[in-house]
């Protein structure tokens, strides 16, 4: 069986995942979950800003490495804009949550590439740094209340039904699958992921392609950072929450293999659907944020058993097709 | 042949085992003798290790029988075989290379202090060792890190670690495939100690000047099917070759030599890490080699010019530019190619289909404007696999099902499409069956007619002979003399390779 075969029936596994999960709420609370405005909002404005950080995790890991900062780059780039966003100046906010994003994205790819740091450790200690900053920045001073036009960059309708962060989501969405299926950036990565060594004696420009990983998460960040300024009208440092273990676990549900080299954006997506809606489920039947959590986990579990299980159907399928 | 019952050790017969997909083993046969050494023999996937390890107990059996000491046996794990004194050497390394020599040789049993289990006699176990290494001709403190050993110091201990439990049949994988000349002649004393102590060995190898030197019978196998076992006496080796491969090979090494044209690759006064003022030079149209023991600094110098590792002084130059400080990168876009030793660590990404190894060192050409264009990836892929003979249906398949001769066939391709002249192989023919090999050398002759110049790297002797026009030899670092083809005997080669700086007799 080609490898381009085993990917689309692995991922149409997932789809199916996601599909028993959605039938399953259906049947135990067909009034409440089956709603149109019940799968909107998690679709349309639940799910994204954890797809869009889980997006930067699953290029670090199909990379070969990991990225436990962005969500503490993102509540940092939004506090330090935040000021600038709710006086209108949007032009300096832009700039100060990208700069941030940009700086620590750099950082931290400098950290790896060139330093040779473990992605882990790189990460795990910028995001301690970038979260510490932003309790000293915030300094228990809060900034909320910003303006509607600034708002509508979420809960607008450039195009009717679908909100503006699912539009945002999408594009991001599109401009990333191209960039890893389709050019150089992408083969390299796929490459990386599987053997730096190899990849970097067929002189591909593995450290460009490492740096340009970290640095896409860290405008991710800051991008995810303004939305949620917008969504929440206020700067929370709260919001940090479970995001770094959401998006490990979106992309580890989505199918995107932990040594790296395999899985894509779709994976990403889907693996953040079906969280999204285990938890909105959960929520309507009135389970505990606490029980949801657990709940996660075993799911995180089930997905990857339930890929060992897949790839020796198919291997035991192709064995039979060869005979 | 004829086996008397009593002297048998070992005896399987009928064995079958399937993978999915493959039959790995079909209904294939040996016996082994007390105190004989058994060849195994046989090409990449002839099906050897398969059965290796259904003895050891690391696979099970699908039909067949196993007859040991005696008895039928059916092992199903390796510890089992281990107690029942059958011991492995594989040809990978299985050391832990953060602990000592001792703790190595005793791993899984080390000896414990009386009285109290559970507690190692640390004292006890490197005394022991150190007995043991005495007895075996391994001069080594017991007490230094694995990871401070050199390769071939490494395989030795795992010999040392085989040998240190109660034996009675020893199984060796290519244990000679890193070693130097002196540490295979200690070995094969080895070797003869366990004939004397009525120890019965299963010897897998390629190399045909081995088995003639310690074999007594040979066993060949090919596509997981038994052919024939015959007396070493009684052998000959171009049936022996032709028994392995299924077809005749007129000439292994066959070689066009040409007048070779100018300079394209010279070094002037190169240093680096394990290698001193190396001023070498390749022309086109030949075949240089780099010949020495291990560690003689060899790949050190293939790294330090293809920029994976710093050159510390010094420079080469290439088509006429200097050059002093490179990368990887940079050595491609000077059409420099690099066949590493270590083709599955670095030269392939295994889980990547061939056409995508084909292109992976000329990637502009099929992302154009750094965009993929699929159509030429898949041209480039059929070209080569039709080109260069690779054994697949397609070049969809990922690298890593294909054999070692034919993954060094695509690291070759790999190479030939960035339109690179100067190419420097290292090892270019290790873990890859005679078959395989006599089609590399082909290849190579072919490329040098095109007006490549190659820059070989290699610890076969036959083969730096079989298909060089000059070889350089090194020791310690520093080239101690060049040899040109009308004086090229392995003695000339290895009075250079260990008896250090006199200047080259041809000079």
């Amino acid at each position: 069986m080609s490898v381009k075969k085993k990917n689309q029936i692995d991922l149409l596994s997932r789809f199916l995942i996601l599909a028993v999960v959605c039938v399953g709420f259906a049947l135990l609370r067909p009034e409440a979950f089956l709603s149109v405005d019940n799968i909107t909002q998690v679709v349309f404005q639940q799910t994204p800003f954890t797809i869009l950080m889980a997006f930067g995790m699953s290029l670090a890991i199909i990379s070969g490495g990991i990225d436990i900062s962005m969500s503490s780059t993102m509540v940092l780039s939004s506090y330090l804009s935040a000021s600038y966003f709710q006086q209108g100046n949007y032009f300096m906010g832009l700039v100060v949550a990208f700069g941030v994003g940009l700086g620590f994205g750099l950082f931290n790819g400098v950290l790896i590439s060139k330093v040779k740091i473990e992605p882990f450790i790189a990460t795990f200690s910028v995001d301690f740094m970038a979260l510490g900053l932003a309790y000293v920045v915030c300094n228990g001073e809060y900034v909320y209340g910003f303006s509607d036009g600034f708002r509508s960059i979420v809960n607008g309708y450039l195009i009717p039904g679908i909100p503006n962060v699912a539009l945002v989501t999408f594009l991001v969405f599109a401009v990333l699958y191209f960039l890893t299926r389709r050019t150089i950036y992408g083969r390299t990565l796929y490459s990386l992921g599987h053997n730096k060594k190899a990849t970097k004696l067929s002189g591909m420009h593995s450290d460009g392609v490492i740096l340009g990983v970290y640095v896409t998460n860290g405008l991710l960040a800051a991008l995810t950072g303004i939305l949620y300024l917008a969504r929440l009208n206020a700067a929370d440092p709260s919001i940090r929450g479970t995001l770094t273990n959401d998006s490990i676990a979106s992309a580890l549900i989505g199918g995107i293999a932990f040594c790296g080299g395999t899985g894509s954006v779709v994976n990403t997506v889907i693996g953040s659907m079906i969280i999204m809606f285990i938890r909105n489920g959960m929520n309507i039947m009135g389970v505990s944020t606490n029980w949801q959590q657990a709940v996660v986990g075993f799911v995180i579990l089930f997905a990857i058993v339930y890929e060992r299980v897949l790839n020796n159907l198919m291997a035991k399928y192709a064995g039979k097709g060869n005979k | 042949m004829d086996v008397k019952q009593d002297n048998v050790i070992l005896r399987m017969t009928g064995i079958t085992k399937c993978f999915p997909g493959t039959l790995a083993l079909d209904k294939v046969q040996l016996t082994c003798e007390k105190g004989k050494v058994h060849i195994l023999l046989g090409e990449n996937g002839a099906g050897k290790s398969t059965l290796m390890k259904i003895i050891s107990g690391v696979y099970t059996r699908d039909e067949g029988t196993v007859w040991y000491d005696g008895q039928e046996v059916n092992f199903t794990n390796v510890r089992q075989s281990m107690e029942a004194g059958i011991s492995m050497i594989h040809q990978e390394l299985n050391l832990l290379p953060e602990r000592t020599i001792a703790q190595n040789i005793y791993l899984g049993h080390e000896p414990m202090v009386k009285g109290l289990k559970g507690v190692i006699d640390y004292k006890k176990m490197v005394k022991d060792s150190r007995e043991l290494m005495d007895r075996l001709g391994l001069d080594l403190d017991p007490n230094i890190l694995v990871k401070k050993l050199s390769i071939a110091q490494m395989q030795m201990v795992e010999v040392v670690k085989a040998l240190s439990k109660e034996v009675k049949l020893v199984i060796m994988d290519e244990p000679t495939s890193s070693l130097t000349d002196r540490e295979i002649d200690k070995l094969f004393e080895i070797v003869e100690k366990l004939k004397r102590d009525n120890v019965a060995i299963i010897y897998i190898s390629h190399r045909m000047d081995e088995i003639k030197r310690i074999g007594d019978c040979v066993t060949v196998m090919r596509d997981g099917q038994y052919i024939d076992t015959v007396d070493v006496e009684d052998m000959d080796l171009d049936t022996l070759i032709s028994m392995m491969v299924g077809r005749k090979i007129e000439n292994m090494y066959e070689r066009h030599y040409r007048e070779p044209g100018k300079v394209i690759f010279e070094t002037k006064d190169l240093s680096g890490w394990r290698f001193r003022n190396v001023n070498i030079n390749v022309r086109e149209g030949e075949i240089v080699s780099l010949s020495g023991l291990i560690g003689a600094g060899r790949t050190e110098i293939a790294k330090a010019v293809f920029g994976d590792e710093p050159i510390e002084h010094g420079s080469y130059t290439l088509y006429g530019k200097q050059i002093t400080r490179t990368t990887p990168v940079k050595s491609v876009r000077n059409s420099m190619g690099y066949l590493s030793e270590d083709r599955k660590a670095e030269g392939l990404v295994l889980q990547m289909p061939i056409k995508e190894n084909l292109v992976a060192a000329s990637l502009t050409k099929v992302f154009k404007g750094g965009v993929l264009r699929s159509g030429p990836e898949d041209e480039i892929g059929k070209k080569y696999v039709a080109e260069l003979r690779i054994a697949t249906p397609n070049a969809e398949k990922l690298v890593g099902e294909l054999s070692g001769g034919n993954q060094q066939k695509v690291v070759i391709g790999k190479w030939l499409e960035t339109g690179c002249k100067f190419l420097i192989i290292d090892e270019p023919t290790r873990g890859i069956d005679v078959g395989a090999k006599s089609e590399i050398y082909k290849l190579l002759d072919r490329l040098v007619g095109e007006g490549y110049g190659i820059l070989m790297i290699s610890s076969e002797m036959n083969e730096v002979i079989g298909i060089s026009d000059r070889v350089y030899v090194m020791k310690d670092g520093e080239i101690t003399g060049e040899v040109t083809r009308e004086n090229m005997t392995q003695e000339a080669i290895m009075r250079f390779a260990v008896g250090g700086k006199e200047r080259a007799v041809n000079e």
